[in-house]
């Protein structure tokens, strides 16, 4: 059945077009003169002010891996993360750990991590994958570099981004 | 060689230093347009703009970069230093003659036809207008017709189905637009008697503003009855001589020739580096052209009423003849700034109703406004 697009119905005014030219004149030029005299407060300068402080808890920058309190790396070398990236940013080589660690009994850990980040989309999943609470996003956002090997994050600069957490998981304590 | 000798060496001098200056002033006022325009529409949209410009010398080590420009001042030099390095790509498939002189055609002809505009009144005993041509406005209305071929040329040679469609609206545009615009100024001619740019100053002078009818420094009175009956059709010449122009000049709202929403680039996506950029100049080269064309003709040119002009004699003349320079300037700057504003405010329109709007009224009005100012002209003014 054919819809009939309602039409609206114009006055006079509208209909000669010129005298709504100022009326969109005076909102744009309203504006103006309300960014002349200072009193937007929408504007943020960016590389000097930043909105760092008010980041939201949930929000997604660069993937990291972090750290447990023995200063060991949470990761397993499991590999579901490098699996369930959906750009393949993720490429793991998992290595062995000796058999006189005291973390012997973890047996993997990842010989090499990396993150390429120009692919990374920030889209959380490995995170959320994760069995071992090993990589989180942070909260870095200004992830740039001059070159293309340079945007590939490897396992040295992964920890040192991600830090120390405790708590969370303790399943390869000594005791345990 | 008496032909050397009987040459005017006084007048090729001046001729010379007038072009000089203007062409200075303007190619100046352009780049400082485009940037105003960058300011402005950022203002306009609750942004900054481009405002801070300089060199990054905290790459090299330095503890601040170093911006010698006043906040954003700088950009137009930026701009041009980039535009100039860039890449110049000629696409192997275009039509190499036609791709090649149609950015230059496009700005020739906006700076060309500013030698016509009398953008002062004297400095000493010399006229401040490059050529007093008895056809002033029939001169710009031909040059700014060739402009609109650079942009047929370049829609045409670059081969590409989005230049040549921005090509073909451009040509479109072109004539049903000026129709309308020659024919709003013929009854500013009819009152005057005389297709000369100066003269018409001088009528402006004598008799106030075109837009302003009676204001004058000589006689400071409301405009009499004949003069307010005369103001109607001017004003509405002035509507549609602006609208007019603001097609003819491919701004917004009737910018379908470069509409970049639906066409990439329009006629010049093909373009890149400096032969880009001419055609960015070119089209502000064409903005300022007809800011200074709606000044003279409506806004009384270089004259503000209770400034002298320059031809006192003396250091007076001088200064009042510089005055009179700056107050054109001034005023062309406020046109420019208007263009701007309508730019960023309204939508653009649609191409049948660009052709409906040129062809079925500013036509039909334009050319009854010139039988009811010969009326008036008739009727109110017999001659004497």
């Amino acid at each position: 059945m054919a819809y009939t697009v309602p039409r609206p119905k114009l006055t006079f005014a509208e209909k000669i077009y010129l005298p709504t030219v100022l009326a969109g004149l005076k909102i744009t030029l309203g504006h103006l003169v309300k960014m002349l005299r200072g009193k937007t407060e929408v504007i943020m300068q960016y590389p000097e002010e930043k909105w760092d402080a008010n980041l939201p808890d949930h929000y997604r920058g660069a993937p990291t891996l972090v750290s447990d309190e023995h200063g060991r790396t949470r990761c397993v070398a499991c590999q579901l993360c490098e699996f369930i990236c959906p750009p393949r940013a993720i490429t793991i080589k998992p290595a062995e750990i000796p058999s006189d660690n005291p973390f012997a009994k973890v047996e993997k850990f990842p010989g090499e991590f990396e993150i390429d980040m120009i692919r990374c989309i920030y889209c959380g999943m490995c995170e959320e994958v994760c069995p071992e609470q090993a990589i989180f996003l942070r909260k870095d956002y200004a992830i740039t570099g001059s070159t293309r090997k340079e945007m590939v994050h490897d396992k040295a600069r992964l920890i040192e981004l991600g830090g120390v957490r405790t708590g969370l998981v303790h399943k390869w304590n000594e005791k345990k | 060689m008496n032909l050397l000798l009987e040459l005017d060496w006084f007048y090729i001098a001046t001729s010379l230093a007038k072009t000089v200056f203007l062409l200075g002033v303007v190619l100046t006022l352009v780049s400082y347009t485009v940037y105003a325009e960058r300011r402005v529409s950022a203002l306009m949209q609750d942004r900054l703009g481009p405002n801070r410009t300089g060199f990054p010398i905290t790459l090299l080590g330095a503890k601040k970069d170093f911006s010698p420009f006043l906040g954003g001042l700088g950009q137009p030099i930026a701009d041009a230093v980039k535009l100039l390095l860039k890449e110049d790509f000629t696409p192997n498939y275009v039509n190499k003659f036609y791709y090649w002189i149609a950015p230059g055609l496009g700005i020739a002809a906006g700076i060309v036809a500013l030698a016509v505009i009398p953008f002062g009144s004297e400095i000493a005993g010399v006229p401040m207008v490059i050529a007093n041509l008895d056809i002033g406005p029939l001169f710009v209305f031909a040059l700014t017709s060739v402009g609109v071929y650079g942009i047929v040329l370049a829609g045409w040679s670059s081969n590409s189905k989005y230049s040549f469609l921005g090509g073909m609206r451009s040509t479109s545009q072109m004539i049903s637009y000026e129709l309308s615009l020659g024919l709003s100024v013929v009854p500013l001619f009819l009152i005057l008697g005389k297709l000369n740019l100066v003269e018409i100053i001088a009528y402006q002078v004598k008799n106030g503003w075109m837009v302003l009818p009676g204001i004058t420094a000589a006689s400071p009175s409301l405009p009499t009855l004949e003069q307010i009956v005369l103001w109607i059709p001017v004003l509405i010449s002035f509507i549609i001589f602006t609208v007019a122009m603001f097609a003819e000049t491919n701004r917004l709202p009737f910018d379908l020739p470069e509409a970049e929403t639906e066409l990439v680039g329009g006629y010049h996506t093909e373009y890149s580096s400096m032969k880009f950029a001419l055609f960015f100049l070119g089209e502000y080269a064409a903005m300022i052209l007809g800011s200074s064309l709606i000044v003279v003709l409506f806004f009384g040119g270089w004259s503000v009423p209770w400034i002298p002009d320059g031809s006192a004699p003396g250091a007076a003349g001088i200064i009042w003849g510089l005055v009179n320079i700056g107050v054109f300037f001034a005023k062309v700057v406020a046109l420019l700034l208007f263009f701007i504003a309508i730019r960023w405010t309204l939508p653009r329109f649609r191409y049948d109703q660009l052709m409906k709007l040129g062809w079925i009224w500013f036509f039909e009005i334009a050319l009854v406004n010139i039988f009811l100012t010969a009326f008036i002209l008739a009727y109110f003014f017999p001659r004497s």
